[in-house]
């Protein structure tokens, strides 16, 4: 009788049977409360996941109701995360189910005023056509009568968001189709990072993990905001100091990450050279280096040639030729003895003039002769001896007049890295894209190197230098690269100059000692990866078969492509250069002239919706009438509905499981790269020309998924994995092999499917482990998680102190042990000296820690690699409000520039003109927004965190230019004008550099005009100016002009850029000075 | 776009403290200001009253003869419960839900007893209304009035307690005196309605119910402002300060005019009638928006709070903040 | 689902420790995602980080962003004041950040007032809007003694944390504790979160945090403690806290003693109207 229950249920009468008689507890409880269930029991399924976002790739649950994600959160079992989640990565439901993710392809046809839709099949089918076309007429078979082998006509760009499977498809595809101009986020990231690192260490990757930091004593951040870009990661940061670890926070704005740290080192952007110099000359000039860890595992005692010569007061080392603006870098070598690096610009020595024959003798056969040493350090061409003279100006008082710090504070920090390093002690820099991006962006991280070196925090807990990187995946987008520069594992693309064959590609590029010593192995198993049967010993295992490089090709040589009209087609795979590259309107410009254009993304980003109401449309540069370009979007697939790995800023390999499947025209992108390969080998079957062999050779056959045709992820892991000649999977890079027996499409992720198992899904509760998490998930390489740990260990292999044990020689085992996977062979035991003659990893020692490097050991100053010397100088940036007070070159001379009416540089500061531009700019990061906005601007929840853009001001700036907090202000550049609303901060510091005082004006780069929370964008103010070693832009640091008040509209928005232009005195050669 | 929020805390940066004596966070309340409508509860604050104190008239009138008040301040006080009742289910952010008041019976909260109160209350004036209408049941509508006129003295004074029983610094400060300035209002308002509604000869009751009243309301609100120490500025301030300074002015007005003219003058009587029910809408209306202007400062919260911790400090009490004599148990079992 | 007897679960509630908020704002949507709450709006306040301004229906979790020219522990800011627009020199700074939540007071005044039964206090020791219940009168609001209850206009029933009813009935943690990165956002038993909070306020005063002090942990205040409690480094009232609350219904009784006399003062003005009607 439900008219009884509705009166039994009467709260009333229970409160008068007397159990809840105030009426405040059990007895008002309503049905609907007693219907309530978590969704999270309630689900279906519970799916294995990785957050989308950033780089500390926080392991997901993603729960499962009839069809639909219903919830996404942390997994507590994670031993990196535990379980932990970002605002990001806590609006991951909303971002993958959210209404802002477009369901169908759309199609802007040429001069086509809107969007229409599209046939998914069709879209597909005309995007194989363009690409057949396009390439036909940007093959190149040679350039000056040296083969290449490639098309120009093509360039694609995007990866760091996509699953290793992924980007291993397009590069392999794009290779394939002779497409070099493949590029991805990394570039513009974290290059810099793997060449700094790679040189100095041996690998381009961090060295440690971010749960390792809680056993640091000190931890300094410089150039990453941690608290912000990686929040749960600095959860280990908390821990440490909750040990009572230091933490020192050393930027040019005081951000989330200052405000937990116990010391904020305010630093004038682009001078962190100039500081790490300071503290690498206190230690040396102090003799407060770790002195063994220093003989033993570092090239200090290493002779350099008679020919190097240091920068002097002309700021230019040996080997710089004006009119190149580059250095042939044969002059650093060490004497008697060729080595190549480990990573950086290893093609070097191919693209050099020719070398005297004694030098080329050495390198062709590529580091004969041994290194000579003088471990009393003493030898005037000793490392040691040059690094001493060479920091020797970094004085207290230089570091003041360049960085602002003031001096007691310097020392302060000098003081705290030498009383936490040592035996017992270790320190840790963590960094991020604030030393990166930066026209010597690789010397900043080789400075860090350095200093990590001479203090023996490397390979030690709580040591080594924490590259924070970027994107979900982009640590696997450089590790399987979607760039111009290296094929899968860092293996260099061929050059056309110097490679003619496989042989001249290995002696030209390799290492001949240590594992870089293998690399033909590594090569031939990529060549058999990717060719199968048909690659053979015969046919050099078609090394032909690879496009060959000319110079530089990163995504800024493109848009000059572009703007050059020799690229037709463009695709976007999840990258927003409108918004997220240097110079945004050179992107712009860029893709106006291109033919055709792809965007794969999940909304309608910047960089797909330019030509209807892009800036220049509405300043009226651009009529979108007039505009040629075909643009096809195609909604891209969420990670939850595909599966795959992401690597992550520790090199940790994740398998993500899929929860559902795509709907409406949501496809992945592996399912798009390889339904257009399937396309293009179909049209092109039978082809005689040459051209197209490579594709029509290439393995190209995966499984495919009943229904949603999606090809099998796994059977691409298992291809980048590896097996040999009987079908069975490799466990290590050590079983690869040059002869053709052995198939690995990226020889360092050799083992994440040893055994035929997907060691990436592993998923072993941290609760069950120690630290380093090594049973979750996997790391490469070979899932070691602290590299170089050998070093933790003395010559001898005993812990340099029981506080810091990590691996130690157990003799009567006859192996190394402890708490990590050994970095080292295991049972090489520590008195190994190598033979006579030895290579590869056989010439290595029992004490070399640095089993990548040529010599074994860390490079305090590398011979070869970096691209703009052997050490780390104070250069001003591009832009800077200061002259260069240490000598004579204003700025790196060996930096890359892309002069064009819409890539102007600023004067040089003190000459006429210089005063238009006064203040300095630095760029960063919000908690609450991801980098160009495409997977935040969208998402509601993070959107209304941070509304707007805004520019963040000190008072005393504030007061100088008449600036209110909460209005408005105009921000010009040589490149563009864009206004922000103004937060005026104490956080923000003028600094006083001797007589000086600079302001400095902070932007967070996240805003456009599309999305749900819009605005300006920062890059309209950014130049593209490149570190040459890894053709990275300089956001971090530039200058501009600030005033109250809103930026004109319309034409008046150009006229103002172009007023100041002309006030400035700016013509096509300013600011171009090597 | 939308500029920032509060001048207030936020001086000409970002940071919170600058140029502020008192303490708050960028100036925002502490406490989530009403969501009340003024109209509707403001309106009700005087129309309960209205109602309930009318009832006591009619019953009153009933007692003492003056039949020719017993109907119009019967039929006052069911207009006025009715269009109480319209303005609060108006209220309701689920006006159909209205019903859900009487899931319970909550000793805790005043609104509910209020329910209660009304449930018992409106049916009572209704018959008695009904009763004096159709001149039907005359007894049992004299004793419907009766009891009506009982219950009225608590819907025209519960709802002081309504008010106060809020952390609105005004109204909670005032929970003493407010009782007594509603009921004066009540009376004073009912007393002014029975003045312009009956004749010179019948306004008897009207009239010393009216003075009675307004002198209470007068009264209570001096002891009022004594209480509420420095937050009587809320009462002087602002829309408040004028409703109130004009309530005031009627009050006087409409107390002189009922007491020396309303026997003798029908339009003196119903001049000094209107005045005073002005005036305790205009009360009402008053302390409706000296509470919400409490809410809305923070310091007035702050203020409060910090010198009763000082109070106490110096009472050398241990705990910061009085002890509650809380009826509220920590939990239900 | 059985509601598991009441008097076997200890209280639960959340000590937020404010000296580890890294002013991240996971809380406040992960608790928008699992409750599903609405976005509300795109307003930049330029209140330091802030944008969402405070506690309402729609923000369950706010967190709080001040920056000072005032000291923390031993935290040195080394900003350069330059003194050139404000004349204050001061380099001190600190820039504090706080989770702010409904209380679970011990003594709910939202659960007090409410007339229908809707807030209910939970075998948690939780006090718990049921929004099947609620007719959005709103006499809650104005009664919660922190700010914390709302109204969301368009819907006209009132809102506010649950400290995740639904999830504490399975087992789990709230998600707001459970995504804060730092453990800023501790969850537990009441107890046992009071234990360890005097423990953390010794150990920063220890640091020489002197500034640290709690809030909202002591069982004899004004509401009987909070079921969600906070180490605060300043005073309550810089963070938008009330400093010393108390229940408004503590007064109740005094309330209806004066109530019931101004009702017995109108009866007899009643009753003096009656006889003034023979005059
Ligand atoms: N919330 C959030 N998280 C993210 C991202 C995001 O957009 N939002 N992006 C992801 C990506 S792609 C990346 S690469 C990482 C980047 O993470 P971070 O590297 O931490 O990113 P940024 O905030 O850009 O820069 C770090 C800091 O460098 C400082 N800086 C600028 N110039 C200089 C300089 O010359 N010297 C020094 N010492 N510091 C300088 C900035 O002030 C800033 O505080 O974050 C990832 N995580
Ligand atoms: N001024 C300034 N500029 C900077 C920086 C700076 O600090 N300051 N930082 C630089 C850095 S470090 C970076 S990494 C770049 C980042 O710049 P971008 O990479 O251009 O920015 P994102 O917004 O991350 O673009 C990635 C796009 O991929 C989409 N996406 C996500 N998942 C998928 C997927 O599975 N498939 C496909 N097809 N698309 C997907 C997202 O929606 C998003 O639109 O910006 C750089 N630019
Ligand atoms: S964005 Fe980064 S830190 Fe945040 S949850 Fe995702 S992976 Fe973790
Ligand atoms: S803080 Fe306010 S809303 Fe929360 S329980 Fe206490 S009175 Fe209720
Ligand atoms: S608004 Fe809802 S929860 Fe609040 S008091 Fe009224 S019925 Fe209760
Ligand atoms: S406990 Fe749940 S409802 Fe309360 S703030 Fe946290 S997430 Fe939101
Ligand atoms: S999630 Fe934790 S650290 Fe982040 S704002 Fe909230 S309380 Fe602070
Ligand atoms: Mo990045």
């Amino acid at each position: 009788m439900p008219e009884r229950r509705l009166i039994t249920s009467w709260p009333l009468l229970r409160q008068l049977r007397g159990e809840d008689p105030s009426g405040r507890g059990a007895a008002v409880r309503s049905a609907g409360t007693d219907a309530i269930r978590a969704r999270t029991v309630e689900a279906d399924r519970v799916v294995k996941s990785v957050c989308p976002y950033c780089a500390v790739g926080c392991a997901q649950n993603v729960f499962v109701k009839d069809g639909r994600v219903v919830q996404v959160e942390g997994d507590p079992d994670a031993p990196h995360s535990r379980g932990r989640l970002c605002p990001k990565g806590s609006a991951t439901l909303q971002l993958t189910t959210g209404s802002a993710r477009e369901q169908y392809v759309l199609y802007r046809r040429p001069y086509g005023s809107d969007w229409e839709r599209l046939d998914l099949e069709t879209a597909m089918d005309m995007v194989a056509d363009r690409i057949v076309d396009s390439r036909r007429r940007g093959w190149e078979w040679e350039v000056d009568s040296v083969r290449t082998r490639r098309c120009m006509s093509i360039a694609a760009l995007g990866g760091a968001t996509l699953d290793n499977e992924e980007n291993y498809l397009i590069k392999k595809l794009l290779t394939a189709l002779g497409v070099i101009q493949v590029e991805n986020q990394a570039r513009v990231c974290h290059s810099s990072t793997v060449v700094g690192l790679g040189t100095s260490f041996g690998r381009g990757a961090s060295s440690t993990l971010p749960a390792d930091l809680q056993h640091s004593d000190l931890i300094v951040l410089e150039g990453s905001n941690m608290a912000e870009a990686h929040p749960v990661a600095f959860q280990w940061v908390m821990e440490a100091k909750a040990r009572g670890a230091t933490v020192v926070h050393v930027d040019p704005h005081y951000s989330r990450t200052s405000a937990l740290a116990d010391v904020f080192v305010p630093i004038r952007a682009g001078s962190d050279i100039a500081f790490l110099g300071g503290i690498i000359n206190y230690v040396i000039a102090n003799e407060l280096d770790f002195r063994e860890y220093v003989l033993a595992y570092t090239n200090a005692p290493t002779i350099v040639g008679e020919e190097f010569q240091d920068v002097g007061a002309d700021g230019v080392f040996s080997g710089f030729d004006p009119e190149t603006g580059a250095y042939d870098p044969s002059s650093w070598q060490y004497e008697g003895a060729f080595v190549a690096a480990a990573s950086g610009q290893r093609d070097q020595e191919g693209n050099l003039a020719p070398l005297d024959s004694e030098r080329s003798a050495n390198a062709s056969e590529g580091g004969r002769g041994d290194p000579t040493l003088d471990l009393t350090l003493t030898h005037p061409r000793c490392v040691w001896q040059i690094l001493k003279r060479h920091y020797a100006e970094y004085t207290p008082e230089m570091v003041e007049r360049t960085c602002g710090i003031p001096q007691d504070l310097f020392l302060t920090v000098c003081r705290l890295f030498v009383e936490n390093s040592g035996r017992e002690r270790t320190a840790a820099f963590v960094h991020g894209v604030g030393w990166t991006q930066h026209t010597i962006g690789s010397q900043y991280i080789r400075a860090a190197s350095i200093l990590q070196l001479l203090l023996g925090n490397m390979g030690r807990p709580g040591g080594g230098v924490m590259a924070m990187r970027g994107h979900a995946s982009i640590q696997g987008s450089s590790d399987i690269p979607t760039l111009f520069d290296t094929l899968p594992g860092y293996i260099p693309m061929p050059h056309a100059h110097a490679h003619g064959d496989l042989d001249a590609f290995v002696s030209g590029d390799a290492a001949k000692r240590g594992f870089w010593g293998n690399m033909r192995a590594y090569m031939v198993s990529l060549l058999k990866a990717w060719y199968g049967a048909t690659a053979t010993a015969e046919n050099d295992f078609c090394f032909d078969y690879l496009p060959r490089l000319t110079g530089s090709h990163s995504t800024y040589d493109t848009v000059m492509e572009q703007l050059a009209g020799r690229i037709e087609g463009y695709l976007l795979l999840g990258q927003n250069p409108a918004v997220g590259s240097a110079n945004s309107r050179m992107q712009r410009f860029g893709m106006a002239n291109c033919k055709w254009l792809v965007v794969r993304d999940f909304s309608l980003i910047e960089s797909a919706t330019w030509w209807k109401d892009g800036p220049e449309i509405a300043s009226g540069e651009m009529r979108t009438e007039d505009i040629e370009t075909e643009v096809f979007f195609f909604p891209a697939a969420a990670h939850t509905e595909k599966e795959g790995t992401f690597t992550n800023t520790q090199r940790m390999v994740q398998w993500h499981e899929k929860a559902i499947d795509p709907a409406a025209d949501r496809r992945s992108d592996l399912w798009f790269i390889y339904h257009l390969g399937r396309r293009l080998r179909e049209r092109l079957a039978g082809s005689a020309d040459a051209a197209d062999r490579p594709l029509l050779d290439l393995t190209w056959d995966y499984p495919l998924a009943s229904g949603t045709n999606e090809p099998s992820a796994e059977a691409v892991l298992a291809e980048i994995n590896g097996w040999n000649a009987d079908g069975e999977m490799l466990s290590s890079y050590t079983e690869l092999a040059a002869d053709g027996s052995t198939a690995s499409g990226c020889w360092i992720y050799c083992g994440a499917y040893a055994d035929g198992v997907n060691q990436t899904a592993r998923r072993t509760p941290g609760s069950e482990q120690n630290w380093t998490g090594s049973q979750w998930a996997w790391a490469w390489p070979a899932n070691r998680r602290i590299l170089y740990n050998r070093a933790s260990a003395d010559p001898e292999g005993r812990p340099w102190s029981e506080r810091k044990a990590l691996v130690w020689w157990d003799a009567a085992e006859g192996r190394w042990v402890g708490h990590d996977t050994p970095d080292f062979e295991a049972d090489k035991p520590p008195s190994y000296r190598p033979p006579e003659g030895a290579t590869g990893p056989a010439a290595i020692a029992g004490t070399d820690p640095f089993i990548m490097q040529a010599d074994g050991r860390g490079w305090l100053y590398a011979p070869a690699g970096v691209g703009d010397g052997p050490l780390p100088v104070h250069y001003e940036p591009q832009d800077s409000p200061l002259p260069n007070r240490l000598h004579r070159r204003q700025r790196n001379p060996a930096r890359q520039l892309y002069p064009h009416p819409n890539n102007r540089y600023h004067p040089d500061p003190g000459t006429p003109g210089s005063e238009v531009f006064p203040f300095a700019v630095t760029t960063y990061r919000l908690t609450e927004h991801f980098t160009a906005g495409g997977m935040s601007r969208w998402t509601p929840y993070l959107a209304e965190l941070q509304p707007e853009f805004f520019c963040e001001v000190s008072p005393e700036l504030a007061g100088e230019r008449g600036l209110e907090h909460g209005g408005w202000a105009t921000l010009v550049s040589a490149r563009g004008v864009i206004e922000a609303r103004v937060m005026v901060t104490d956080r923000m510091t003028p600094l006083r550099l001797g007589d000086r005082i600079v302001h400095t004006i902070g932007l967070p780069y996240h805003w456009g005009p599309n999305g749900y929370a819009r605005g300006d964008s920062m890059n309209e103010l950014s130049s593209m100016a490149l570190d040459p070693s890894s053709h990275i832009q300089e956001v971090k640091a530039l200058t501009v002009d600030i005033q109250p008040g809103r930026r004109p509209r319309g034409p008046a928005r150009l006229a103002l850029v172009q007023e100041y232009r002309t006030r400035a005195g700016i013509t096509e050669t300013t600011g171009m000075a090597r | 776009m939308s500029e920032p929020q509060g001048s207030h805390g936020v001086g000409q940066t970002g940071r919170q403290d600058q140029g502020q004596g008192d303490r708050s966070y960028y100036g925002r309340p502490v406490l989530n200001p009403p969501v009340w409508e003024e109209r509707e509860i403001a309106g009700y604050l005087f129309t309960g009253g209205l109602a309930g104190a009318s009832s006591i008239l009619a019953a009153a009138a009933d007692a003492g003869g003056a039949a020719g008040l017993v109907r119009p301040a019967r039929l006052c006080a069911s207009a006025a419960i009715s269009v109480s009742f319209v303005a609060l289910i108006k209220d309701l952010g689920r006006p159909e839900r209205f019903l859900n008041m009487l899931r319970v019976f909550k000793p805790t909260s005043p609104m509910s007893v209020g329910t209660w109160i009304l449930s018992a209350y409106a049916p009572l004036n209704f018959a008695a209304s009904a009763s004096t209408l159709t001149g039907r049941a005359p007894r049992a509508g004299a004793v419907a009035g009766a009891g009506a006129g009982l219950l009225g003295s608590a819907v025209a004074t519960y709802t002081a307690v309504l008010v106060a029983d809020t952390a609105v610094p005004t109204w909670h400060e005032a929970h003493r005196e407010l009782p007594f300035l509603f009921a004066g209002s009540a009376a004073s308002a009912a007393g002014g309605f029975g003045l312009l509604a009956a004749a010179r000869a019948e306004n008897g009751p009207a009239r010393t119910m009216a003075v009675l009243g307004a002198v209470g309301e007068l009264a209570a609100m001096r002891t009022l402002r004594q209480r509420l120490g420095p937050l009587a500025e809320t009462l002087d301030t602002g829309p408040a300060g004028r409703r109130l300074r004009a309530a005031e002015r009627l009050s006087v007005a409409g107390v002189i005019g009922a007491a020396l003219l309303g026997r003798r003058s029908r339009v003196a009587a119903a001049l000094a009638g209107g005045a005073l029910m002005s005036a305790s809408a205009l009360t009402r209306f008053g302390i409706f928006a000296a509470g919400m202007a409490s809410a809305e400062d923070p310091h007035w919260t702050v203020d409060l709070q910090r010198a009763r911790i000082a109070a106490a400090a110096t009472a050398a009490q241990p705990s910061p903040a009085p002890n509650p004599a809380s009826p509220a148990p920590v939990r239900s079992a | 689902m059985s509601v598991p007897d009441a008097t076997e679960i200890p209280r639960m509630g959340f000590f937020t420790d404010t000296s580890v908020c890294i002013g991240c704002k996971a809380c406040e949507v992960a608790c928008k995602e699992w409750n599903g709450v609405p976005e509300d709006g795109l307003v930049w306040t330029g209140h330091s980080h802030d944008n969402s301004q405070g506690l309402s229906a729609d923000t369950w979790r706010h967190v709080a962003f001040i920056e000072q020219r005032a000291t923390v522990g031993h935290h040195q800011p080394n900003l350069q004041r330059t003194g050139a627009s404000d004349g204050d020199t001061d380099q001190a700074f600190r820039w504090l950040m706080a989770s702010d939540v409904c209380k679970h007071c011990t003594h709910a005044a939202c659960l007090d007032v409410c007339p229908t039964g809707a807030i209910f206090r939970s075998e948690f020791g939780t006090v718990v809007v049921q929004a099947d219940v609620c007719n959005g009168c709103g006499y809650c609001v104005p009664a919660c003694p922190y700010g914390v209850i709302d109204k969301r206009p368009d819907d006209g029933r009132v809102f506010k944390c649950t400290l995740c009813y639904d999830r504490l009935q399975v087992g789990q943690e709230p998600a707001c504790a459970k995504a804060c990165p730092t453990d800023s956002i501790q969850f537990g038993v009441l107890d046992d979160l009071r234990e360890r909070a005097t423990l953390r306020v010794e150990r920063l005063h220890a640091d020489g945090v002197t500034e640290a002090r709690l809030y909202g942990h002591d069982p004899s205040d004004g509401v009987g403690g909070d079921g969600a409690f906070f180490l605060l480094l300043d005073e309550p009232e810089v963070y938008g806290l009330p400093p010393a609350p108390v229940v408004t219904t503590a007064d109740l009784p005094a309330m209806w003693r004066h109530s019931a006399l101004a009702a017995a003062g109108l009866l007899l003005i009643g009753l003096l109207s009656a006889a003034g009607a023979r005059r």
